[in-house]
């Protein structure tokens, strides 16, 4: 088939960057799409033409390296699917097909659709862990774990940091990566003592990074690679506010001599 | 050159403990004077760089995607073993110790296979404590699973993503000591060189993905974690980004590369679609357990699967190895699966391809129960081929999926470049000539976690920190071959793309010196490799500069140096002149066409040292001595 793109083309974060058109012809059903833009790129620089850049890295869906809005979506709008892993079969002969970087205040562009995230990296330092030492653990059997427990965490757990909520949120929220964490770790014996200072630390950090409020629209929920649930923010939000409540200074004093 | 493994002497239940106590310790008021540079931030450089932070040493660890938490550890799915016994089904530190040895087809040192035995338990402990959701029971305790080549239930999982969920507990642990400033982290940053000042190596040299910017980065010691080489084939389960510059470089520098030819060929595998293909996409060993693996009995035989009679379908594993069937090692269900595509036998358009048939279970479990146990698989199947397997059988074929072969190590994980170690898959310890399922994730923590925090210490405990300038000779020289290569690669100006040269290189790899190998083959396969290196560094268009953010710059680069392992390969596979494992030489196989090791002659390390460009590499000889596990033929039959 034969497909006409529209690419966002930005040199450098300075660049003011624009679209341009791009015709594809011999788009096989069975390619993926970033088979399909490898492609691209090949014939570009045979004709000596700047290659399009863009970030991948596993190709399998789960390194969440990938990510470019398709025709205005997220990864392209198929549920349950990052990038690499939408095929072309989707597509039909003639379609017109809009390609942009995610676009966020947080999410500086470094070339093309390639985006710097590491405001994720940022987020997760301030207090997206439990404090374990290496070689202070206790035996992995010596905390039981309810089952329903452990299936809820590992369902946040999926998050792979890819930014597809960031592009879809209208307001630019941070607020399903931030939850997924939250609520991995809130649904743990091993992550509630740090689980107040968690909330506090990560929720202040996503403000400092410039990613703006959550408003409910769930936008996030849909472009989800993994399908992460809306009800990660809620227990986020829950936790957040427990914690802003009976937050109290740190104290040394008492006991001294 | 004679190769001290300082492996240590005496029972091997104690040799660990005993050799840790006669390591030197660090002072903790003095760990943060001694700055550790970690190359990698996958399992074994996540969980080094965050450990070494924690114990109070200056690390300063590099990535070359946008973040740690990306690293191709992730996309393990299966498992990772541990001896925990939990389930009473007669595990034990040793057995887990015996089945890797065996498994590695007695290609690998005992020592260090005990050791990682040994800790594989405290891995679970840490990683749970960490917050990794493994698979739990009713009662709350963790679940396990089986996995090739182990007659136990030793698995411990979270759903199909254990990789993941124990790469992301590296990550936060690592996340937590970036944050209290502890580790330095250095994401979209490439290492393509290493410094080596009188004998030592004492820093690397990088360049910055952003800005092409080149730097010099000292430290006390140097650890490269950055994983295995598979895409020297091109098409292979691993990232677009993995590759073998880190240990290359390191490798010019004087580090032995041990074992290069030793790499391991899934069976599992979505077949090749087309000539544009990117990666391959690997379907979970865990399917075998279910499905049954078939070719029709007539060669060209091109009828939907579906309309074959039972008569006319060739069980072919269930047929040759009666008592494992379609659950035989990897490297055995790869082979027969390539002895029945060459025959003619294969499926698919391009006949590269067998059938794995889930109907027989469909009928008898319903349709529900095997969505319940591989309904993420399916789904993935069908959005790659566009397929149903509820409906018609799989197709799949094998592909390169991991490296056992890698810079050598000695008990220490340090090469022979004092203060640089190596760790995880970029090392050639544990595994031997094949790995078993689940081994490496474990290999990767164990070395990272509970290896390397031991063993530096040691290293840093007898050495002085020194202060180098940039301007001392070593240096300048390492910057330079650095910016030499960028100049050469872009002003070579040609009309090739990187991608087309890598894509041939890959054929000439896999088909000369993949699933099987012979002399003839394996000769004629360095002289297509050097032929197309030589047009290469003519013929190859590289746009842009190197001061912007060049994906083909970076590219070029890693495939530069393919080339010259892909050479390295082929000898080490030429001189080995018996079948083991994954190395499979056609000359050396028994009368039933299973591998024919020869432990008289080759139950050696191979460690190959560079001698200087066309310059044929020396090798170096590691004896392999089984004390405990004695060698025996495997079968399987």
């Amino acid at each position: 088939m034969k497909l006409t793109l529209h690419v966002w083309r930005q040199k450098n974060a300075q660049d003011r960057g624009r679209m341009v058109r791009y015709e594809v012809p011999g788009v096989n059903e069975h390619m993926s799409f970033l088979e399909m833009l490898d492609v691209l790129n090949e014939r570009l620089i045979e004709k000596g033409e700047d290659p399009i850049a863009f970030d991948h890295d596993c190709r399998e869906g789960i390194c969440g390296m990938c990510g470019m809005m398709i025709n205005g979506k997220a990864h392209g709008g198929f549920k349950g699917t990052t990038v690499c892993q939408l095929h072309m079969r989707h597509f039909k002969d003639g379609d017109e097909v809009y390609i942009e970087p995610w676009r966020a205040a947080a999410f500086p562009v470094i070339k093309d659709l390639a985006v710097n995230r590491s405001s994720f990296d940022r987020i997760i330092a301030a207090g997206g862990f439990i404090s374990v030492p290496t070689g202070s653990a206790p035996d992995g059997n010596a905390i039981p774990v309810r089952k329903q427990d452990a299936d809820l965490a590992m369902d946040a757990a999926a998050c792979i940091g890819c930014g597809a909520c960031v592009a879809a949120c209208p307001n630019g929220a941070a607020a399903l990566f931030v939850g997924a964490k939250i609520s991995h770790l809130a649904h743990l014996p091993q992550g509630q003592a740090e689980r107040d200072r968690r909330a506090l630390a990560m929720v202040r950090q996503m403000n400092q990074e410039g990613f703006a409020n959550c408003s409910n629209i769930g936008e996030c929920e849909a472009a989800c690679p993994k399908e992460i649930r809306l009800e990660v923010i809620a227990q986020s939000n829950a936790d957040y506010i427990k914690a802003a409540f009976t937050e109290r200074p740190e104290t040394a004093a008492g006991g001294a001599g | 050159m004679e190769l001290v493994s300082n492996a240590p002497t005496g029972p091997i239940e104690k040799s660990w403990e005993t050799h840790k106590f006669g390591l030197k310790l660090v002072n903790p008021a003095n760990k943060r004077k001694f700055k550790v540079i970690v190359v990698g931030s996958g399992l074994a450089g996540g969980a080094a760089a965050a450990s070494l932070g924690e114990l109070g040493y200056n690390v300063h660890c590099f990535c070359f995607q946008d973040s740690p938490r990306r690293a191709h550890s992730i996309a393990a799915q299966g498992g990772i073993n541990a001896a925990k016994n939990y389930h009473n089904d007669g595990d034990s530190v040793y057995r887990l110790f015996y089945d890797t040895v065996k498994g590695g087809d007695f290609r690998s040192r005992e020592s260090n296979v005990y050791r990682l035995a040994q800790v594989s338990v405290n891995i679970i402990d840490q990683c749970v404590a960490q917050g990794v959701p493994f698979a739990r029971e009713y009662g709350g305790l963790l679940d396990n699973r089986s996995f090739g080549g182990a007659q136990v239930s030793r698995t411990f999982y979270a759903r199909g993503q254990t990789g993941q969920q124990l790469l992301l507990g590296a990550y936060q642990a690592l996340e937590r000591q970036i944050g209290v400033g502890a580790v330095q982290m250095y994401p979209r940053t490439e290492m393509l060189d290493v410094i080596v000042i009188d004998g030592k190596a004492r820093g690397i040299v990088t360049r910055d993905l952003n800005d092409g910017k080149v730097d010099v980065h000292f430290g006390d010691a140097v650890v490269l974690a950055t994983g295995g080489y598979g895409n020297v084939y091109y098409l292979s389960t691993n990232a677009k980004g993995c590759n073998v510059t880190a240990i290359w470089r390191a490798y010019k520098r004087g580090a032995l590369f041990a074992n290069p030819c030793y790499t391991q060929i899934h069976p599992t595998c979505i077949p090749v679609a087309g000539d544009y293909q990117s990666k391959l996409t690997l379907m979970s060993e865990s399917l075998r357990n279910d499905g049954r693996i078939w070719v029709p009995k007539q060669a060209g035989d091109k009828r939907n699967p579906a309309s074959i009679p039972e008569g006319e379908r060739d069980y072919y594993l269930e047929r040759r190895y009666p008592s494992f069937g379609n659950l035989v090692p990897r490297d055995i269900a790869s082979r027969a699966a390539k002895a029945e595509c060459d025959s003619g036998r294969g499926v698919g358009e391009t006949g590269l391809g067998v059938y794995l048939d889930f109907s027989d279970c469909i009928k008898r479990l319903g349709q529900h129960k095997i969505a319940e146990r591989y309904g993420n698989l399916f789904e993935m199947y069908e959005r790659i081929t566009g397929e149903n397997p509820y409906e018609v059988p799989m197709r799949i074929y094998p592909a390169i999926h991991y490296t056992m072969g890698g810079l050598w190590v000695d008990y220490n994980l340090m090469s022979t470049v004092p203060g640089l170690f190596v760790l995880g898959e970029a090392n050639f310890s544990d595994h031997g000539a094949n790995r078993l399922g689940a081994s490496a994730l474990m290999q990767g923590l164990a070395d990272g976690y509970f290896i390397i925090p031991y063993t530096i210490g040691n290293y840093l405990a007898n050495t002085k920190s020194e202060k180098y300038s940039e301007d001392a000779a070593a240096v300048k020289e390492a910057v330079a071959n650095v910016t030499a290569i960028t100049k050469k690669l872009l002003n070579a100006n040609g009309k090739r793309t990187v991608d087309s040269y890598h894509r041939e290189l890959g054929k000439i790899v896999w088909e000369y010196c993949g699933m099987a190998r012979n002399a003839a083959g394996l000769k004629k396969a360095a002289g297509m490799i050097d032929e197309l290196r030589e047009d290469f560094w003519k013929n190859v268009r590289v746009l842009g500069t190197n001061e912007e953010f060049n994906q083909s710059l970076e590219k070029a680069g890693r495939v530069a140096d393919f080339f010259e392992l892909g050479e390295l390969m082929c000898i080490d596979a030429l001189s080995r002149n018996e079948s083991c494992g994954g190395h499979f030489r056609e000359e050396y196989q028994t009368p039933e066409g299973e591998a024919l090791r020869d432990d008289e002659k080759y139950s050696y390390v191979a460690a190959w040292g560079y001698q200087g460009a066309g310059r044929p590499a020396a090798l170096t000889k590691e004896p392999l001595a089984f004390n405990y596990v004695k060698p025996s033929q495997r079968s399987y039959k």
